[in-house]
């Protein structure tokens, strides 16, 4: 399965007592490329192949992606006017900063630029969020818990100075027409 | 027993590491990938491949129930844990034995003595070994009082925690009730444990800690590791074996690191971790990490010995074949950890995907590399994804192959820790010897690139292990923006 250290070891005691500069070797279960640099020798490994699942998925408990589209934010008008606060890295995205403690900000919830709003757990790292801009918190676009890619909307801000009465919760959901 | 199918419940370099030793001794391995892995180097080079559960850990690889039906359906008869996750976690050692399975690891009890940093203080001033002075307080007036054998400054620690999480160091007496009430919320939120303690600030620290393997008679130590090159409580580089230390130092360390495995009866690879106060010449006994540790490579370049196939001997309870005697340390060893961060942004973290990966070859030179072309680096783990050993005659012969071996490292597709080793390797002051804890950061800041809130050193030290295992749907896993933590 893998080739060990030991194998690469030796064929580098080869190689070097040779003038060859280069050893691409090719199989169905790996590729190794060996080069003579300046500085010393380097090596390109790659294992092939698929892993060999042993039993069909366990648990099918699908993640919850809850990632709503929002590309149909423009057929709102109100939409056009929100400002969406995006994953500057992927990762899970955490609505408190932990189970059971208040939301950092909540639906109708006024925020600065610099308020935090959300954390994303990034390699674990917890990253805060901030919201980039002044407005209300108008909707949230992915469930707590939920992971998100890069650059994907975590929530929508109705920018300005807006009180809270201005947007009821549930008043401008992102799926909505 | 004799073990003949494992499962390898892990990931990245070490699931791959296990994998190699399990291939050469004959053991089909299966290993448990989460949906996030099922197409790793670790995944394709196993013998077989069992699905865990769905990316985030706790559904996964932090999850007791399905890393033991994972064992149990694929048929195997031992469960190696690896390090963080459940390693040191005394459920899966629990669930292992109630339907079993051969828990690679130390004993549970000895996983739950350990795991409690006060109970672990404990048993290392029963065998005989220094710690700094200090204890348990509850409360304001405790503190207060306790300050008289401390002095100040001093370390407000979590007795369930580690890796600098919970820990604050406290200057003024007039910080530390403030402090202490912090520590405690924090510790509580973090490891369900809001138990603090007290301990001795050491102004200069080096962290410095003995491998022990150990059949639960007989315990041998394979020496010593210094770790002190460390950012926030995180390993960055390691050496064997620690440079500058007198002698004297080094070998009442080794004993005491055996005295303590042989007062526990300990059984498994463990290290006991010391903090050496550079200015007194002293040594105080920190924590026990019960497992095998993502810096053994260094140990195994200076014994010979392959430390996972030690442990998987001892495991199936056999006894040591090696004396201390026939432990015969040669050479000088060091580590790098490659990490997919960005020193020159604050080490932001950057998963993403490998697009071009070329290691240094040749002799004296090993990577343990947990990606390949083409390779996910997912956001749900930690960002280890290669390790470096170079082996020398000598240190300086070590650290100059370092510096190639370096400049022969390309990863292109994330940012890693390279460049910064790179700078490190060339640095005067590593390439003259010894450096404590505090070292990293003052380079860093000096530099500019500490990014937000870079901390120099503290004689707090990193390598608590055991709170990647306490991780669950909490975020106990996890640290936030202060400081990444999992293994050492």
């Amino acid at each position: 399965m893998i080739l060990s250290r030991e194998d690469v070891s030796d064929i580098l005691r080869v190689l070097d007592a040779t003038d060859y500069d280069e050893l691409h070797l090719e199989t169905d279960r790996f590729v190794l490329r060996l080069r003579r640099t300046p500085g010393g020798w380097t090596e390109e490994h790659e294992v092939r192949g698929e892993a060999r699942l042993l039993a069909a998925p366990a648990a099918a408990e699908l993640q919850s992606h809850d990632q709503r589209d929002s590309g149909d934010a423009g057929e709102d008008g109100r939409r056009e006017r929100l400002h969406p606060v995006r994953a500057p890295l992927p990762g899970v995205f955490y609505r408190a900063p932990k189970p059971g403690a208040p939301p950092f900000v909540d639906v109708g919830d006024h925020v600065e630029a610099d308020t935090v709003v959300a954390i994303l757990e990034t390699m674990k790292l917890m990253n805060p969020v901030r919201a980039g801009t002044a407005g209300t918190v108008a909707d949230f676009a992915v469930a707590d818990s939920a992971p998100a890619v890069q650059g994907a909307v975590l929530l929508w801000l109705e920018p300005g100075g807006l009180g809270p009465g201005e947007l009821g919760p549930g008043e401008l959901g992102p799926g909505e027409p | 027993m004799r073990i003949r199918r494992i499962l390898v419940a892990n990931r990245g370099e070490i699931a791959l590491r296990i994998l190699r030793t399990c291939e050469r001794l004959g053991i089909e391995a299966v290993l448990a990938a989460s949906d996030a892995d099922l197409d790793s180097p670790a995944a394709r080079a196993a013998d077989r491949v069992v699905r865990l559960g769905p990316a985030p850990p706790e559904r996964s690889y932090l999850s007791v129930d399905a890393v033991v039906r994972a064992a149990l359906t694929s048929g195997a008869t031992a469960v190696h844990p690896g390090y963080g996750f459940l390693a040191e976690n005394p459920a899966l050692a629990d669930a292992c034995a109630d339907t079993g399975l051969l828990f690679v690891g130390p004993a549970a009890a000895h996983l739950r003595a350990l795991g409690d940093k006060l109970e672990a203080r404990a048993a290392a001033v029963a065998a005989g070994l220094p710690v700094l002075p200090g204890g348990e307080v509850g409360n304001p007036a405790e503190a207060e009082a306790m300050l008289e054998r401390t002095g100040l400054p001093v370390l407000v620690k979590a007795v369930g925690g580690g890796g600098g999480r919970g820990m604050r160091l406290v200057c003024h007496a007039s910080e530390l009730a403030g402090a202490l009430e912090l520590s405690m919320a924090e510790a509580g939120g973090a490891f369900g444990n809001s138990r603090v303690y007290l301990e001795r600030y050491v102004a200069r620290g080096r962290h410095v800690e003995v491998q022990l393997l150990a059949d639960g008679e007989r315990v041998l130590h394979l020496g010593e590791r210094d770790c002190s090159v460390q950012r926030r409580y995180q390993k960055l580089l390691e050496e064997a074996p620690a440079p500058e230390l007198p002698e004297r130092l080094r070998s009442a360390m080794h004993e005491a690191a055996r005295r303590l495995g042989r007062h526990l009866g300990y059984r498994s690879l463990g290290t006991v971790e010391f903090l050496v106060d550079v200015d007194r010449e002293t040594f105080s006994f920190l924590e026990v990490n019960p497992r095998i540790q993502v810096e053994h490579p260094v140990t195994e370049a200076t014994t010979g010995l392959d430390l996972v196939a030690e442990q998987l001997y001892v495991a199936e309870g056999r006894p040591l074949t090696l004396r201390q005697e026939d432990v015969h340390l040669s050479g000088h060893a060091v580590e790098c950890r490659i990490n997919a961060e960005d020193p020159d942004r604050g080490f932001a973290p950057g998963p993403g995907t490998v697009t071009g990966i070329r290691l240094p070859a040749g002799e004296g030179v090993r990577v343990d590399a947990a990606v390949q072309n083409g390779s996910a680096v997912p956001p749900y783990y930690d960002s280890l994804v290669a390790k470096l050993v170079v082996w020398g005659s000598d240190r300086a012969t070590a650290l100059g192959r370092l510096a190639g071996a370096l400049d022969r490292f390309t990863v292109e597709g994330i940012p890693t820790t390279i460049p910064l080793h790179r700078r490190l390797v060339a640095h005067p002051e590593l390439r003259r010897g010894a450096v404590d804890t505090g070292w990293l950061g003052r380079v860093l800041a000096a530099a500019g690139t500490a990014g937000t809130g870079g901390t120099a050193g503290t004689g707090g030290t990193a390598g608590t292990g055991g709170t990647a295992g306490a991780a669950s749907p909490d975020r106990r896993g996890a640290s936030w923006a202060a400081g990444v933590t999992t293994h050492g």
